[in-house]
């Protein structure tokens, strides 16, 4: 149950930051989830977003730095066992079920449905 | 070329502007995005414990099947034209979540089906999604550079 | 020297033509707004039966002309010049429907400013003896102006508080030399305004400047107060813009309080629809127009308006490059009697 909750502090802590960027800047979503994304390497290089995911579970590999955690921890294991070439197969390789299931589940919903506009 | 020559007559108005326009509810705004958000993640530790111990997956592959399930269900969503509805209340709380990744894929990829399925399916996906691994991936590679150097 | 022109920007018609009939044609969402009955038609289904949303407005423009020629018992071969345009790049629903129509074509790209340069146009050709009838018409949909300007549909983003509705509509009206009213007298040109606003979602604030500028410049020109018109309504400024454009014309001397509104205003209840600012885009004043006020004008509760479309001339690219939005606004006033 302790899992739970703070899978679901941290998600929700991470969409608020999101959130106060998308309302107090001028920043688009597309903007923050890029910047999203990149936070969570930088942080996971630094070592700051590791102990976030022993606490938060799902609630810091769900949202986008997850993403970039997953890439950085992967590039850095890679770099460990296959040296600088390492750094190029790492990130993509961790990844690799996320950005194929994108790239399937996507196709797959953009063929079979038609976009209803908005009521 | 407004932006690089302003008069004072433009700032002037722009201050004003900036002063007169509404502000969104931050308070309202955030809460709710910390309650979509919360929930989705807390649905995703329970998509994670359940393959976890049904399927009997190493901590680490059930993280990556998580991502699976969860991208599926952003996609479907999106597909059911869901989503959006969700996303009108929730803000960065359905934005964030990988959910909101898969949503940006498939809704510019299915809005775009009458320009085909090359170029406007296939071409559109990453519209929105692929500066998100154009920076993501770009950005783990120099960290495993930087890594490999001083590790 | 031009004998119709008076003071910098406004042509005062000798003979002023008179709008004989008017067509609109609105989306679902329309139809329930606070507009809806006054409308010809409100669409069930926003495709209109075609297979894209671009035909569906296209088609929407084409029922628009072909039921205001019908009403006033005329055929196609009797209509001198159409004049029209829509948002779409090249004027795509406008030349698709003319395409059908076989009806000569003068395509005009005002953005949301079209319905009024159309009616002032049409106006100063019969004016000028060129045609014996010519038709004004615009159109705009939501789903095809979202995908043009913004972002998919089935995005899951929030609209900011500034954003505004494009309207899913079409509107023309068939002006000629004709006996009744209600006329059209003066029309004011606008000129290209830019006061640097940058943000999209703001386009109230960015073409508000134009209003004013063109409003203020009718009264100079005309020689009259904002009191004489029953009505000052601009296309689109929605209700942050007309806030904006009441405050600039206060500052050019002229006071517009109760009788200044905006058609984006009066086509969507904000809180029953979740609409912002209020409509936009070309055919929320084509729909305003040619559905509530040409109905008003015509029982005479209305006497002499002002409409002033007001349009936002940007494009993706030049708001992708992070340009300044310019803008402009056309006046036309439109009298039920003649004064002369």
């Amino acid at each position: 149950m302790a899992g739970y909750i703070s899978a679901f502090f941290i998600g929700g802590v991470i969409c608020v930051i999101g959130q106060l960027l998308m309302d107090g800047t001028k920043l688009t979503p597309a903007h923050v989830l890029v910047l999203f994304v990149t936070a969570g390497v930088v942080l996971t290089a630094i070592g700051v977003y590791e102990p976030l995911v022993k606490f938060g579970g799902a609630g810091a590999t769900i949202p986008l730095p997850g993403f970039g955690y997953s890439l950085a921890k992967g590039a850095m294991e890679g770099v460990k066992e296959d040296g600088l070439l390492g750094a190029f197969i790492g990130g993509v390789r961790a990844t690799s079920g996320g950005i194929t299931a994108a790239v399937v589940f996507g196709y797959l919903m953009a063929v079979l449905f038609n976009p209803k506009t908005k009521p | 070329m407004a932006k690089r020559n302003q008069t004072t007559e433009n700032k002037k108005y722009q201050e004003y502007v900036e002063k007169n326009a509404p502000k969104p509810n931050y308070l309202k705004n955030c809460i709710w995005a910390f309650l979509i958000g919360g929930l989705i993640s807390t649905f995703g530790q329970f998509v994670h414990n359940q393959i976890e111990s049904r399927m009997g997956l190493s901590h680490l592959d059930a993280t990556n099947a998580t991502i699976l399930v969860m991208i599926f269900l952003g996609a479907l969503l999106t597909g059911l034209g869901v989503y959006d509805l969700i996303g009108k209340r929730a803000g960065a709380g359905s934005i964030v979540p990988i959910t909101g990744f898969a949503n940006s894929i498939v809704s510019p990829a299915m809005e775009f089906k009458r320009e085909g399925f090359i170029f406007g399916v296939a071409g559109r996906m990453f519209s929105l999604a692929g500066p998100v691994l154009v920076y993501g991936i770009t950005s783990s590679v120099i960290v495993g550079i930087i890594y490999y150097l001083i590790g | 020297m031009a004998v119709k022109k008076i003071g910098s920007q406004t042509v005062k018609l000798l003979n002023p033509p008179s709008i004989i009939a008017t067509a609109s044609l609105v989306g679902p969402k329309e139809g329930q707004g606070p507009l809806g009955n006054y409308f010809d038609k409100v669409l069930e289904d926003d495709l209109f039966g075609e297979d894209s949303w671009e035909k569906a407005e296209s088609k929407m423009l084409r029922e628009a002309v072909s039921t205001v020629i019908s009403r006033a018992d005329l055929k196609n071969v009797d209509i001198d010049y159409l004049f029209g345009g829509d948002l779409l790049n090249q004027l795509m629903s406008t030349s698709f429907a003319a395409r059908d129509l076989q009806i000569p074509l003068f395509g005009l790209y005002g953005a949301c400013s079209t319905m009024s340069e159309a009616l002032g146009l049409s106006a100063m050709v019969i004016d000028g003896g060129f045609a014996d009838l010519c038709i004004a018409t615009t159109a705009s949909h939501f789903s095809t102006a979202e995908r043009q300007f913004r972002y998919p549909l089935e995005l899951g983003n929030q609209r900011p508080l500034t954003s505004q509705w494009t309207v899913t509509g079409a509107g023309a009206a068939l002006l000629g030399k004709h006996k009744e009213g209600p006329y059209i007298t003066h029309c004011t040109t606008g000129k290209v305004i830019d006061y640097g606003i940058v943000d999209a979602n703001n386009m109230g604030a960015a073409m508000a400047p134009a209003a004013a500028d063109t409003i203020g410049r009718h009264f100079d020109d005309t020689n009259t107060l904002p009191e004489e018109y029953d009505l000052i309504i601009t296309g689109d400024l929605g209700r942050y813009g007309r806030d904006i454009a009441s405050d600039l014309l206060k500052t050019k001397g002229y006071q517009v309080i109760k009788n200044f509104t905006d058609c984006g205003i009066e086509i969507f209840d904000p809180k029953k629809q979740d609409t912002h600012a209020g409509g936009s885009g070309c055919g929320c004043s084509a729909v305003v127009f040619s559905g509530y006020l040409f109905k008003l004008l015509k029982e005479k509760s209305l006497n002499k308006i002002l409409l002033v479309s007001t349009g936002a001339l940007f494009s993706p690219t030049s708001a992708q490059q992070g340009e300044s939005i310019p803008c402009i606004a056309h006046a036309v006033t439109i009298e039920s009697k003649k004064m002369n």
